[in-house]
């Protein structure tokens, strides 16, 4: 009979003397291996008497079992000693700045556009475009501003030909006619995009963006005009309330026509939008003109409503606080960097306009 | 249009103050843009001496001046005048001050280098006349140094935007008349007027017959034995505060009347008038001297008054120096007289003329004015000259064209939101000068002739409106309903492909849509370029038809200021031509520099083109294009390098061009002195990417996951340079659709101990097994296909 303390004592021994890997899997062997002590003991309980066979066998069991759980914890040891060691020189300067990265950012004038989309989509209004390149007709004549109306003297014009037919649109209004010609009321759109007049200072350039706000229905009239911008002053300059003036004006192609301004002041060297003594002017409005309905082939006996415009970039410039509205157009990466937005910042109602 | 309390009460009996009256104004839509304390500003401009006037150093045409101000130190003034020399009395303005023309401000400011304090100013700066070459010279002496140029009016004066439509408040009547419809005072009668008048007026005037004739009535007086002079201080104060100068006695009092009735006069000196005035159309070629000391010379038909001799001055806009009134005119001719609008504005652009009496005449004067400007003229230069006026002359007739409106209230309400009694819409009415009369619910109006803005009901509409009030107008919640989408595919794709570019670290800039023709030609396929008539400037004088140009010249200016690793884009219009509608949306975006420059981490290296391929892949992936039937190749345009550079098509390399890359042809960048050797770009045909009939989750497959093991083997060829690598891929990927589901090139290598003209490739095959797994069998028989189908194609050996 097995001496299986004396065997215990030898096979821990044996463990005792573990290094590294190598020893491990050495004394792995001489224990488990196919000459191993413990095989050669097990390839004994088949000689033994019936009697001893069951004694042997749970003792040899037993001692497998521990040698087992040490061996494990023994390799545990070593992993986990390992990986400490590792660890320790596993240091890095995590102030270094990491790979390189590319954001870009949308344009103060894309993120204002979409802003605006969102308010005017959230109360019913659908977009339409129209060309850059216009004709006297649709820029002038069909907006009730007969050729030699001083009213054309407010829009410096580019022009194309030279018989001053060919023309770059002086303001969203055209896109009116279009969308009525093609379409049947009522009418409820907007339409923003690029117009251009022959004038360069700071607040003005030969290009800049304008919205045109068009309702046609059967019982449109002034209050759902002041309705309607009311709404989107609030919510475009994120305000709970706002003072609004709308002031008589003229506009040859919407009678009566307004100018609405909106209250500011300045507080600490920056605007305040919607409060205080001071005015600001900030588009243009009133009921479209008859003769307007008529030249886009809709009957003004039945139908009125209201026209807007709007300039992009001068809301842009409110809302952000930027000075210059040359500087839009100068593609100056530094300027871009700083006012541009970030492409995920998509301006939704319920997400909040703007952050 | 300038006017003041005080002048306002010659019409107007109120008690309200300044800012009540501006207050008002403003809310019935004649906006008060300024009020003005007329001496602020004007106490500027100082009589001042130029001691010496000295070539500028860095400039041809620019002096340099030491001015004595009368300050005790000279300042140092750079000029543009020719007339700037020494010993001139000129006007100086300092920093500070607002020049009243173009009512800019001035500051201190660097000119080519040398700081000028100020400067001198020209008669035209001043708003004194229409002569913009040279400064005003004036004749003082040493003691006037220092004095202030313009006399002090001392009263606060209003700037009121009048526009178009309202010519009748060109004149301080008018402006007064409403006023006092909306209550805040009355009207006052105007004085009759009793001269006597006992002979006729000497000077025979006719109006020719012909058409196109500009001029409808000419009514004038004849005044003898004046004593012209300088204006009484009331008169003078009156002018300047209307940003004018005064001139004489004679001219002032033709002004006067023109601002306060917007009644335009003209002084004839009557003796130099050769024997009478006809008025008709002028003959082209004919010119004459204009009171701006301009020599113009008329087309034909345009309206010109004229005597025996020729053009004495242009109806309505501007006349003459041949008979205008001197301080020694001793008999004058007064003219009152109507010129249609359209002739008025014709003749102005083509000879650029801008006065206040074609601004008058262009927007519709009172044809019922003639009279009472006549008379009123005549009074006033009797008063201050004295003399003996003649019997009026009135020559020709107007044809009363205004129509008897009618006007149902019930409209007003309808398109106003808000109801007006009748009683107050016929008061407001009347005070605006209608003649109203009722009848049932009707009104029917006769507008009256100052008012050549009222043409129908909705004028009146508006009128009404306006007196009343904005603020009475009701406020109507939105309704929330939409009638369609907000946006359309198109639309929807736009701000997509936007915010698509952006995310992949492009910064969107917005360019003009016109750019410079030297550049646009370099990116274009145009036949004829687009040109603009009136460019802004001459580097702004054609539409672009490539995104690139205004891109490139961005980036140049960037790069010149040392920022020279860039990622732009933009998406917008491009011009294909002169037409509405023929321009196209395009996305173009630019790369230029290094992707990684001094880092610590990467190896520096240049953007290439397979940085911009993906970006454009990747964002018509995203845009919902199925990448599989994104065909590549190397079809490139002229401004691409051209073994650098592809196209990107739906379907096959002729189907839809959905895009090019590539780097700029280094020509260009040369040419364009971008001071980089490194420009990529892309151009994205946003106009051919098809609108899908299906959304992205109906066009997806099923999901269907293999439960067997992938299997990847690797290839490697020596194979003619000619084949590309797409080719091979396709190749492979054509062997077994349903089994090879990925061929990825590892390695592509030509050069040493490969024979010219060759390259090796190596690619690894992905084989996802949908029913079984895989055998070593099945492997090598797919791989065996594999090489065998490249080898027969290409003609490659297989590389062990």
């Amino acid at each position: 009979m097995e001496n299986f303390d004396q065997i215990e004592l030898n096979i821990l021994n044996k463990i005792k003397n573990i290094k590294d890997h190598n020893s491990y899997e050495l004394a792995k062997t001489e224990i488990f291996g196919k000459r191993g002590i413990i095989t050669e003991l097990f390839k004994k309980i088949g000689s033994l008497d019936q009697n001893k066979r069951k004694d042997f066998a749970s003792k040899l069991n037993s001692l497998k079992t521990k040698v087992i759980g040490i061996l494990d914890k023994k390799l545990n040891d070593f992993d986990q000693s390992e990986i400490t060691k590792k660890l320790k020189n596993e240091k890095i300067d995590v102030t270094l700045p990491g790979r390189t990265y590319f954001s870009g950012k949308i344009h103060p004038v894309s993120q204002v556009i979409d802003e605006v989309t969102s308010i005017f989509s959230e109360i019913g209004f659908s977009v339409e475009e129209g060309p850059d390149v216009e004709n006297e007709y649709y820029n002038f004549s069909a907006l009730n501003t007969p050729d030699n109306h001083p009213a054309r003297d407010m829009h410096d014009t580019f022009y194309l030909d030279h018989s001053k037919d060919l023309l770059l649109r002086t303001h969203t209004s055209p896109v009116q006619i279009r969308t009525m010609l093609k379409s049947k009321p009522p009418f409820k759109i907007i339409a923003p995009g690029r117009t251009y007049r022959h004038d360069s200072d700071q607040t003005h350039s030969p290009m800049f963006h304008q919205l045109e706000g068009l309702h046609i229905d059967k019982n449109i009239n002034m209050g759902h005009l002041k309705g309607c911008l009311y709404y989107f002053v609030k919510k475009f300059f994120e305000v709970e309330k706002v003072k609004i003036r709308f002031r008589p004006s003229h506009f040859p192609f919407t009678e009566p026509s307004a100018e609405v301004d909106i209250g500011y002041k300045i507080e600490d060297g920056k605007i305040k939008i919607g409060d205080g003594d001071k005015w600001l002017e900030i588009l243009g409005c009133g009921m479209v003109h008859p003769n307007v309905l008529k030249n886009a082939k809709v009957n003004p006996k039945q139908y009125q409503g209201y026209a807007f415009g709007v300039g992009i970039d001068r809301l842009a410039m409110l809302k952000y606080g930027i000075n210059d509205l040359r500087a839009f157009f100068e593609s100056d990466i530094r300027w871009l960097e700083f006012y541009g937005f970030d492409p995920l910042d998509v301006p939704t109602n319920y997400r909040g306009l703007s952050r | 249009m300038i006017t003041s309390l005080s002048w306002l009460k010659n019409h107007l009996e109120t008690k309200a103050n300044l800012n009540e009256v501006a207050e008002r104004l403003t809310e019935i839509g004649l906006e008060v843009e300024s009020i003005k304390s007329s001496d602020s500003n004007s106490d500027n401009f100082i009589i001042c001496k130029i001691i010496k006037a000295e070539k500028h150093p860095n400039a041809d045409k620019l002096k340099l001046c030491d001015v004595d101000i009368g300050s005790g130190t000279l300042i140092k003034v750079v000029c543009g005048a020719q007339n700037a020399r020494d010993g001139l009395f000129a006007v100086y303005a300092p920093p500070g001050a607002v020049i009243p023309k173009t009512n800019m401000k001035l500051k201190i400011a660097k000119i080519r280098g040398i700081e000028s304090h100020g400067m001198l100013c020209s008669g035209y700066e001043l708003g004194e006349s229409l002569d913009k070459e040279g400064i005003i010279e004036l004749n003082k002496k040493e003691k006037n140094i220092g004095e202030k140029y313009f006399k002090s009016t001392g009263e606060k004066t209003m700037d009121i935007a009048i526009t178009p439509n309202r010519p009748d408040c060109l004149g301080v009547r008018g402006i007064a008349r409403d006023l006092a419809s909306t209550g805040l005072g009355r009207l006052k009668k105007q004085p009759p007027i009793k001269i006597n008048q006992k002979f006729k007026n000497p000077i025979k005037v006719s109006i020719k017959k012909e058409k196109g004739q500009g001029c409808a009535v000419f009514g004038s007086v004849y005044i003898k034995n004046v004593q012209n002079k300088e204006s009484p201080d009331w008169l003078k104060k009156k002018i300047i505060s209307l940003g004018l100068k005064p001139v004489s006695a004679i001219v002032d009092a033709t002004n006067y009347v023109m601002f306060d009735l917007n009644r335009p006069l003209h002084a004839y000196d009557a003796d130099k008038i050769d024997e009478e005035i006809i008025v008709r159309n002028s003959k082209k070629g004919e010119a004459f001297e204009a009171l701006d000391n301009k020599k113009y010379t008329l087309e034909n038909n345009m309206c010109a008054i004229t005597d025996k001799s020729g053009v004495l001055g242009l109806g309505g806009i501007v006349g003459g120096t041949r008979s205008g009134t001197e301080f020694s005119s001793k008999n004058i001719l007064l003219e009152s007289a109507y010129f249609f609008p359209s002739e008025i504005r014709k003749t102005s652009k083509i000879l650029n003329i801008d006065t206040d009496a074609k601004y008058r005449f262009e927007r519709g004067i009172d044809p019922n004015s003639i009279k009472l400007g006549l008379e009123l003229g005549m009074c006033m230069i009797l008063d201050l000259c004295g003399g003996e006026a003649s019997k009026f002359s009135i020559v020709g007739k107007i044809k009363d064209e205004r129509k008897m409106i009618d006007l149902e209230l019930q409209k007003f309400s309808e398109v106003i939101g808000f109801s007006i009694p009748i009683p107050e819409a016929k008061k407001i009415l009347n005070s605006l000068g209608c003649s109203v009369n009722t009848s049932g619910k009707k009104l029917k109006i006769l507008p009256p002739t100052w008012r050549p803005d009222i043409k129908e009901d909705i004028d009146l509409i508006e009128e009404l409106a306006r007196i009343k009030g904005y603020d009475k107008v009701p406020l109507i919640d939105p309704e929330k309903n939409n009638i369609k989408d907000t946006l359309n595919y198109r639309q929807k794709l736009f701000h997509f492909s936007q915010r698509s570019i952006a995310s992949k670290g492009y910064t969107e800039a917005v360019t003009w849509s016109f750019t410079d023709s030297k550049t646009d030609i370099l990116f274009s396929e145009l036949k004829k370029e687009i040109k603009l008539s009136n460019p802004i400037s001459s580097d702004l004088d054609v539409l672009r038809s490539s995104l690139y140009s205004n891109l490139i010249i961005g980036a140049k200016k960037n790069i010149h200021r040392n920022f020279e690793d860039l990622m732009m884009f933009e998406i917008g219009p491009v011009f294909k031509g002169s037409k509405p509608g023929e321009q196209s949306t395009m996305i173009g975006a630019i790369k230029t520099g290094k992707h990684s420059r001094k880092n610590w981490i990467e190896k520096e290296r240049n953007f290439d083109v397979f940085d911009i391929k993906n970006d454009v892949l990747k964002t018509l992936n995203e845009i919902g294009l199925d990448i599989s039937k994104i065909i590549v190749s190397n079809k490139t345009k002229k401004w691409y390098h051209p073994g650098r550079s592809g196209l990107i098509s739906l379907g096959s390399i002729n189907g839809p061009e959905l895009a090019y890359f590539g780097e700029i042809h280094p020509s260009i960048v040369k040419k364009l002195e971008l001071r980089t050797d490194n420009v990529l770009g892309f151009e994205i045909f946003l106009d051919n990417i098809p609108e899908s009939r299906k959304k992205i989750r109906e066009t997806k497959p099923k999901f269907v996951v293999s439960d067997y093991q992938k299997v990847a083997r690797d290839f490697a060829f020596l194979i003619d340079e000619k084949y590309s690598s797409g080719e091979i891929i396709s190749l492979v990927k054509k062997i077994d659709k349903e089994l090879i589901k990925n061929v990825k090139i590892f390695d592509v290598y030509q050069g040493e101990n490969i024979g010219p003209g060759k390259k090796s490739i190596a690619f690894n095959v992905t084989l996802e097994p949908k029913d079984k797994t895989l055998s070593e069998k099945d492997i090598d028989e797919v791989s065996k296909k594999i090489i065998s189908a490249v080898q027969e194609t290409t003609g490659a050996t297989l590389r062990s």
